[in-house]
């Protein structure tokens, strides 16, 4: 596995990978911002960053010049694994993700709203007569991973199968292919197994959604659009919503002012919530540019990818008054958390209900609680951003 | 003027982040899509301005107007 050289020049270097970026990249989003809109590396054989609101939303809009055949900025570019509709241009793009959009809408996901309260006072059942735990490792983690399971109609018990891939395929498999690839060979398998038993013993669940659909000439998708389908559903269910929840926590464990906002006004917490997912926004897409254009003043080549930076928009002042600062009742707030255009996370009401339910939940249960001194808080690496340990002690301090 | 409030979204730019269905239920509908839709002729009933404005400024891709009639 290589290591990447650290970096000295976050103008002309850039990486995302680096320890710098991931104890806080709101700094240096901040600094590259106040010089250019956009700026380049030649790691990762080539990469852009947009820095503002405007530019992000520019490149989210042109699926003419900036393709999502490839949306993990890696090393290298491995051969290209569809996973639709994340992975289609448009006219591919609308099909596809029309066969999911009714799946994930706020009724829809309305619908698993008690299944997920129950997993979370369960999950909370096991920890709250201890004086503290890791609540990334023991919460945070464990919400959507099994609620994600029920959907597509696989164990909960299968869970830390499912999240191992996702940290090879996400983390690990930046810098070594041959874990990326082990990964996903072991999903197909997993999932064809999963595929195989509904042919002879069909179900509701989203795995038979997608094995009965069928496109505008009533064919039923091939293997690999429901394989590439069942992987996106798995990988961006879980580590996003985690990350989100988590940050969450770590926000209001830290600021005891906003909790007890929460607590007293809980008709507060829908605009909370938004503030966390534009503050902590967890994901960052890539583009791969596949004609000349020019964003911002910048020409921008074929050949490179580009960071699709949403939580570097999110934190644009030109957008976002006070946006260094989390105003848990901001008002105006049109975030770009869940993307723009046409792409816009199919998942984001379900992420919306999770959070919502989870942070509601613990603040009914454990109202006062702090992070503990003694621990160390550890953000993931890459591009989804979240607390991977987050040490926390409960009940008030000294 | 009559001093009424309309809305419209915009059908192109609309991509379901569902947050004028969230601030404005009495104002928007969602399709079998999750993508939203003014409720009947998108004129803003007495004593919900407020909300006509807090779910334009709120939407990410600037899909709602709110016109002044």
């Amino acid at each position: 596995m290589s290591n990447h050289a650290p970096v000295t020049d976050w103008f002309h270097d850039f990486d995302h990978t680096d320890p710098h970026w991931t104890e806080n990249p709101y700094a240096i989003w901040d600094e590259l911002r106040a010089t250019s809109p956009v700026v380049h590396t030649e790691r990762f054989l080539g990469c852009y960053l947009p820095t503002t609101f405007e530019a992000v939303k520019q490149i989210a809009y042109d699926t003419e010049h900036f393709s999502s055949r490839r949306v993990v900025v890696r090393d290298v570019r491995p051969d290209v694994i569809p996973s639709p509709p994340i992975t289609s241009d448009p006219p591919e793009h609308k099909p596809a993700k029309q066969l999911l959009l009714p799946l994930f809408t706020p009724d829809a996901v309305k619908k698993l709203e008690q299944k997920v309260r129950s997993i979370c006072n369960e999950l909370i059942d096991g920890f709250i007569e201890q004086d503290g735990c890791d609540v990334a490792a023991r919460y945070s983690k464990h919400i959507p991973v099994r609620a994600i399971a029920h959907m597509l109609g696989i164990p909960e018990t299968d869970s830390d199968r499912f999240i191992k891939w996702i940290h090879e395929i996400l983390e690990l498999g930046i810098k070594d292919q041959s874990i990326l690839a082990k990964a996903i060979q072991e999903m197909s398998v997993y999932f064809a197994d999963h595929i195989e038993h509904r042919r002879k013993h069909p179900t509701n669940d989203l795995i038979s959604t997608l094995m009965n659909a069928r496109d505008k000439d009533g064919q039923p998708l091939s293997d690999a659009h429901v394989q590439g389908s069942l992987r996106l559903l798995l990988i961006a269910g879980i580590d996003t919503t985690w990350s989100a929840i988590g940050s969450a926590l770590w926000h209001l464990a830290k600021t005891p002012s906003d909790r007890e906002r929460l607590i007293a006004e809980p008709e507060l917490m829908p605009t909370a919530i938004e503030e966390f997912l534009r503050a902590f926004a967890p994901v960052t897409m890539a583009r791969e540019v596949v004609k000349e254009t020019e964003i911002g003043g910048c020409p921008i080549k074929p050949g490179n990818m580009v960071l699709l930076s949403f939580p570097a928009a999110n934190r644009d002042p030109a957008v976002f008054p006070d946006a260094d600062k989390v105003v848990i009742d901001r008002k105006q707030n049109p975030h770009a958390a869940f993307g723009l255009g046409i792409h816009r996370c199919v998942g984001s009401n379900l992420a919306r209900m999770e959070m919502t339910v989870a942070i509601a939940q613990w603040l009914k249960r454990i109202p006062d609680f702090r992070l503990d001194p003694a621990g160390k808080v550890a953000w993931s690496e890459g591009t989804v951003r979240g607390p991977r340990q987050l040490p926390m002690l409960f009940g008030k301090a000294g | 003027m009559s001093g009424k409030l309309r809305i419209r979204v915009d059908q192109d730019k609309c991509q379901g982040h569902a947050r004028c269905k969230s601030l404005a239920p009495e104002l928007f509908e969602l399709d079998t899509y999750g993508n939203a839709h003014e409720v009947g002729d998108g004129i803003v009933p007495e004593g919900l301005a407020d909300k006509a404005w807090l779910a334009q400024s709120n939407c990410p891709e600037i899909a709602i107007e709110v016109i002044e009639e």
